[in-house]
């Protein structure tokens, strides 16, 4: 379902993603792991198609994000680290409005608004504004704008972020439930939440993919956290020896 | 077309959440009954001394409501623009950055120029509703003057204020959507505005040579000018339909440039 070929990423002579590549199959949850600044974002911003790599491609759902990005566009659910939400609008408007634009008919916008509003815990603050919604709703809010046209790719960043335990809870479960028929890429740093909802892993740290695996073969006998960090030390000695 | 419908309207309730339509509104009605209402006190008292002078005039016309009134006041509409139209514009591009919902409609099947269009055409809704709103005064010359002025000037301005207002919206958005702060945006249409309002100034000292010519060409004052006495210009009606294309094809660029940064 996702297919990332040597992409690349430079912001003038920065270098922020170096030749990453990795793969999701239909179904699979992905943690995409790395320290604050190691590229998650940046990467995930690319296969969105809102950045274009500087080298290197990726195939979303068989298609190209650069040949056919708009094709790629209708095929994926974004949700950025902070809900791309239009404070003037109640949530029952938002999601209307994100129903059109993301190319769902008129018929079943309705529908379809009143089916992601229940599906996301939010049938009772279907009428607020968005500017005078909680924390826990603006991601429930953001999650419902990324799932209603039942994309085939939803893409996470930090959903939880900010959030507190119970919400934790209910965004985790929300994201367990999407497996299903979804392809989901959860970018977090909260090596728990991976541990939970996951059932791949990929750790990239300085712009560089320095793990891939399913997280079974992963954490035979250890924890995910002794994992990372391993993954993480070796990967800056690496880099460290190489400056030498 | 969907889409851009869905845009245009998110843009208008946009506009009327928020106090800048209502100020910019109410602003442009004041300015414009403030300097209506002059320019009919001083015509009164030019009628007045027209007739004292009955025996005295000669061949003289008497004064005519539309070159005393209605022309300057029209002129006077399109300087009020130059400040007011950036103000509403501004927010068009930079406010979407600035709250995050930019990456929401760059990461939709959204075409960059259904994303320009729904926002222009929301802006041009506010702009219509300005034009109809002070076309109220001529109105009230038309309905209730004895005579009233000639309707071809009345109505033919009111389409130049329109198509002026709306290119000037076009530029402005253009120019607003390259920088992501509000008040640059605003202030940095204001001058380009106010430097196209003023861009035939050197045309007489630069002679007749083709340099002149260019800069009265690209004047929206003069353009206007044949316009709001009356005379249907094709020629002014293709320099505000090119301006608000040019302005429009520079928004596009601007927001592509950042889809692809």
């Amino acid at each position: 379902m996702i297919e990332v070929l040597n992409l690349t990423k430079k912001f003038g002579d920065r270098l922020v993603v170096s030749d990453v590549s990795f793969s999701a199959k239909k179904g699979e949850i992905v943690g995409f792991l790395g320290p604050n600044g190691a590229g998650k974002t940046t990467t995930i911003r690319m296969l969105a198609t809102y950045l274009p790599p500087t080298s290197g491609t990726a195939k979303v759902a068989g298609c190209d994000i650069l040949a056919q990005s708009d094709e790629v566009r209708r095929h994926i659910g974004y949700l950025p680290e902070t809900p791309p939400l239009y404070g003037e609008m109640t949530v029952s408007e938002y999601l209307t409005f994100v129903a059109r634009i993301k190319g769902i008919g008129a018929r079943q916008v309705k529908s379809r608004v009143a089916a992601v509003l229940e599906k996301c815990f939010l049938t009772e603050a279907r009428n607020m504004l968005c500017s005078h919604l909680s924390r826990g709703f603006r991601q429930r809010a953001g999650l419902a704008q990324a799932i209603i046209h039942d994309p085939a790719v939803i893409i996470l960043d930090e959903p939880t972020s900010g959030l507190d335990p119970r919400q934790i809870i209910e965004i985790r479960q929300m994201i367990s439930g999407l497996a299903e028929n979804h392809t989901v890429i959860l970018c977090t740093h909260i090596l728990p939440e991976v541990t939970m909802v996951c059932n791949k892993v990929v750790i990239i740290n300085r712009g560089r993919i320095v793990l891939e695996s399913r997280l079974d073969e992963l954490v035979k006998g250890r924890s995910l956290e002794q994992v990372f960090l391993e993954c993480v030390s070796q990967e800056e000695g690496a880099a460290a020896s190489g400056a030498l | 077309m969907r889409n851009i419908v869905s845009v245009c309207r998110r843009e208008i309730l946009a506009f009327f959440v928020s106090p800048i339509a209502y100020f910019v509104i109410t602003g442009f009605v004041l300015l414009s009954g403030y300097f209506f209402f002059n320019l009919l006190a001083v015509f009164n008292v030019m009628v007045g001394r027209f007739n004292a002078m009955a025996a005295y005039r000669g061949g003289m016309n008497a004064p005519n409501l539309n070159q005393w009134v209605v022309e300057p006041y029209y002129h006077t509409l399109l300087v009020i623009l130059v400040f007011l139209i950036p103000v509403l514009t501004m927010r068009t591009i930079a406010e979407e950055k600035r709250r995050g919902t930019f990456e929401l409609l760059m990461t939709s099947p959204l075409s960059v120029l259904e994303i320009v269009l729904g926002k222009f055409l929301g802006a041009a809704f506010v702009v219509l509703l300005m034009t109809l709103l002070i076309f109220s005064f001529p109105l009230l010359l038309m309905v209730f003057g004895q005579p009233g002025p000639e309707a071809a000037p009345v109505l033919n301005g009111l389409m130049t204020v329109l198509l002026c207002a709306l290119a000037f919206a076009a530029i402005s958005m253009a120019v607003s959507s390259f920088t992501e702060n509000q008040i640059v945006g605003a202030v940095s249409g204001m001058v380009t505005l106010l430097l196209l309002y003023v861009i035939h100034s050197p045309a007489e000292a630069l002679g007749e040579g083709w340099v002149s010519r260019v800069l009265q060409y690209l004047s929206p004052v003069l353009q206007a000018e044949d316009m709001i006495r009356g005379v249907l210009s094709i020629k002014a009606l293709v320099y505000f339909g090119s301006l608000i294309v040019f302005g429009l094809f520079l928004s596009c660029r601007a927001v592509d440039a950042r889809r692809w940064s």
